[in-house]
């Protein structure tokens, strides 16, 4: 997995509640068998009109965020389903960390398995930062993983939140599964003693 | 020892490592799994040469992708991306030795149906799928929840999962529900009030009188859209219901072993003192039947109601309420049971049970569906739709004039052929209403299967108990 440590660059405002991973990414772009390709269907239905002409007042699409790295957004974000081909979109298109007031669980974690940083913050935060980011290209943001600080284009300075496990695989990219393996002879000892207390699992 | 909630016990009996900051590796018993979220995990396997750890505790199934016709009997599926999705499925599963059901096969269904049906979902355990609504096995007293594909390969590859615990959220019915007042109401209604971010962070506890009254159906169409409410998982205690349902079936433990298991099951109940961090009481007497106006499912209203205007909620759902009625062509003031609908959609894993189709059946019977309106059953299994064959339920629904289709996913999220054409207006009995869900620009209201079957027969949103 993607290392982030620290990024700077240009934020897309998308100043909307409970987005939905339906409109992150529609279902008919997850019958892919593979994880990469998805960045141009990102916002598929919010960013093409029905003859697959870009609609161009849809954020994605203006000239000062097509190369947008960081994502602002409303409450509730990635609410619905499960499909980690949501965040597969997001980071194919070459945005890495997205901040909203809040996130729906599944999809904060999906974020993390995919070197994507999700930052929920206070909502008077997010406006300020909405309002920065809808300054266009000029403004540029700067998230310091490292140091858990979003620092505006005005120099204003945020610190937020992360799991410390979380901040640590993806600070230095680790896979979760190798991880894993190295318990598992804790793995074991449980199988062995759930296999004589409850034999019928 | 001290107090704990249903979900406390299930959680500590499978945590098979915790490290000093929380961070816990939690044992899973049941991984399901379907066509559309796994490909891309069971690759990672082989491209890091790993194996599937627990392959007897892994049960795969196509169903999201899969034609609903009857003649995919014929076993070709046109659209080539759900062909090739199926077959990796199909191929995947032979390489592996999991356990898995093919399209051919009767047992075929929503995995969150056949899970159950088959008896590989037990009181107690640990479930995951790559599906939110995986929630739906709550309702035996597991702790199930959707994982993305990571996760899939993680715990293909460890039958494990990397977790933190969760809140512990209180839902509780109180009294009885008066006639017309289903599950699916009691669901949507709990989203209305706690909106769809109201649990996230938490896993709920459905309890209350009005919840043990429910049939395990009902209760599984009540844990299924807890996700929709922001909680990964929902549970209900398990009880009398519970093991009457699972008793003899295919994969439920037989003789000494069922005794034992049972012994434990009669353990799994929240403690009388136990802490909860949130609690929300509704009395089943003030729940209506309701149906959704918007595009969020906590955008619920009883039938009776008008459609409300933007500018009456507050924050960012002004601009929200704004959006969806736009999309969905309403006038704020227009009486809900007066908005005309086009197509109705009785199925999903939210809905696609014997007893949902029974109660549907029970309004269409000896009654016809409204002209011009496209009307399609979609049985949630194989099975299901061979009992309901074996009732005279598909006669009814063919003689009201509905399509009788074969299992699957179908319209509820619309991958395979089964989709709403842009400005359609569908009454459906999924679990969820955003926008494009069931094909772009498709407006969904979501409701029971009795409410769907009302609106069905008179053309518009409908009081069902104006049909009863």
């Amino acid at each position: 997995m993607e290392k982030f440590d620290k990024l700077s660059g240009i934020a897309a405002p998308l100043d909307l509640i409970n987005v939905d991973t339906d409109m992150i990414i529609p279902k008919q772009f997850l019958k892919t068998i593979k994880r990469s390709g998805l960045g141009v269907n990102l916002f598929d239905e919010m960013r093409y009109d029905d003859d697959r002409n870009e609609i161009p007042t849809f954020v994605l699409n203006k000239p000062q965020y097509r190369d947008a790295q960081i994502l602002v957004a409303g409450d509730n974000f990635g609410c619905g389903s499960s499909r980690e081909h949501a965040p597969w979109a997001i980071k194919d298109f070459g945005i890495s960390c997205v901040l909203a007031p809040s996130f729906a669980d599944i999809f904060y974690n999906n974020c993390f398995k995919n070197g994507i940083l999700p930052i929920a913050l206070p909502q008077e935060q997010i406006d300020v930062l909405m309002k920065d980011a809808e300054k266009g290209a000029n403004a540029r943001i700067e998230i310091d993983l490292g140091a858990q600080t979003i620092t505006t284009s005005d120099g204003e300075v945020f610190t937020f939140d992360v799991d410390a496990f979380k901040k640590h695989c993806l600070m230095n990219g680790l896979d979760d599964i190798g991880l894993t393996m190295e318990k598992a002879a804790a793995i074991d000892t449980f199988e062995s003693a759930a296999a004589q207390s409850r034999p019928w699992v | 020892m001290s107090p704990k909630t249903l979900y406390d016990k299930i959680w500590d009996a499978h945590v098979a490592h915790e490290a000093d900051d929380g961070t816990c590796l939690l044992y899973i018993d049941r991984h399901l799994v379907h066509e559309v979220t796994s490909p891309q995990a069971f690759e990672g396997l082989r491209m890091a040469g790993r194996k599937v750890r627990a392959p007897e505790k892994t049960i795969a199934v196509p169903d999201h992708n899969v034609p609903t016709t009857i003649d995919r009997a014929s076993g070709v599926i046109e659209n080539e991306e759900s062909r090739i999705q199926v077959e990796a499925l199909d191929r995947n599963a032979r390489e592996t030795g999991i356990h898995y059901y093919p399209v051919s096969d009767v047992r075929q269904g929503i995995v969150h149906i056949i899970g159950p049906e088959q008896g590989w979902t037990l009181p107690g355990m640990t479930i995951v799928c790559g599906d939110s609504h995986t929630a739906t096995h709550g309702a035996f007293g597991a702790l199930a929840h959707g994982i993305g594909t990571s996760e899939v390969e993680h715990v293909l590859a460890t039958q494990t999962l990397i977790q933190r615990k969760g809140k512990n959220m209180k839902v509780e019915i109180t009294g009885k529900l008066a006639p017309g007042v289903t599950a699916k109401d009691i669901t949507l209604s709990v989203i209305g009030k706690t909106g769809t971010a109201g649990g996230t962070g938490y896993v709920i506890e459905y309890c209350g009188s009005a919840i043990r009254d429910l049939s395990m159906e009902g209760r599984m169409t009540v844990c299924n859209m807890a996700i929709e409410g922001g909680a990964r998982a929902g549970l209900i205690a398990p009880d009398e219901k519970t093991l009457e349902y699972v008793m003899g079936r295919p994969h439920a433990p037989k003789g000494a072993q069922w005794e034992a298991a049972m012994a434990w099951w009669k353990t799994l109940y929240s403690d009388d003192d136990a802490h909860w961090d949130k609690v929300v009481t509704i009395a089943g007497e003030d729940i209506a039947p309701v149906v959704t106006w918007g595009t969020s499912p906590e955008d619920v209203l009883p039938i009776t109601a008008s459609v409300p205007a933007a500018d009456s909620f507050v924050g960012g759902k002004v601009d929200a309420a704004r959006r969806s009625l736009e999309y969905m062509g309403l006038t704020a003031g227009t009486p809900l049971n007066q908005i005309k609908i086009d197509t109705v959609f009785i199925g999903s894993c939210t809905n696609g049970r014997i007893e949902d189709l029974r109660a549907a059946a029970a309004i269409l019977k000896g009654k016809k569906i409204k002209d011009g309106m496209r009307a399609m059953v979609v049985p949630g299994s194989g099975l299901v739709r061979a009992q309901a064959e074996e009732e005279g339920l598909a006669d009814i629904f063919i003689e009201a004039g509905f399509e009788w289709r074969m299992a699957g996913c179908s319209m509820c999220l619309a991958m395979n052929p089964d989709q709403l054409s842009p400005g359609e207006r569908c009454a459906a009995t999924s679990n969820r209403n955003f926008e494009g869900r069931q094909g772009r620009g498709g407006r969904t209201h979501l409701m029971s299967p009795a409410m769907a079957a009302a609106a069905a027969v008179t053309g518009h949103l409908t009081d069902v108990r104006d049909l009863m």
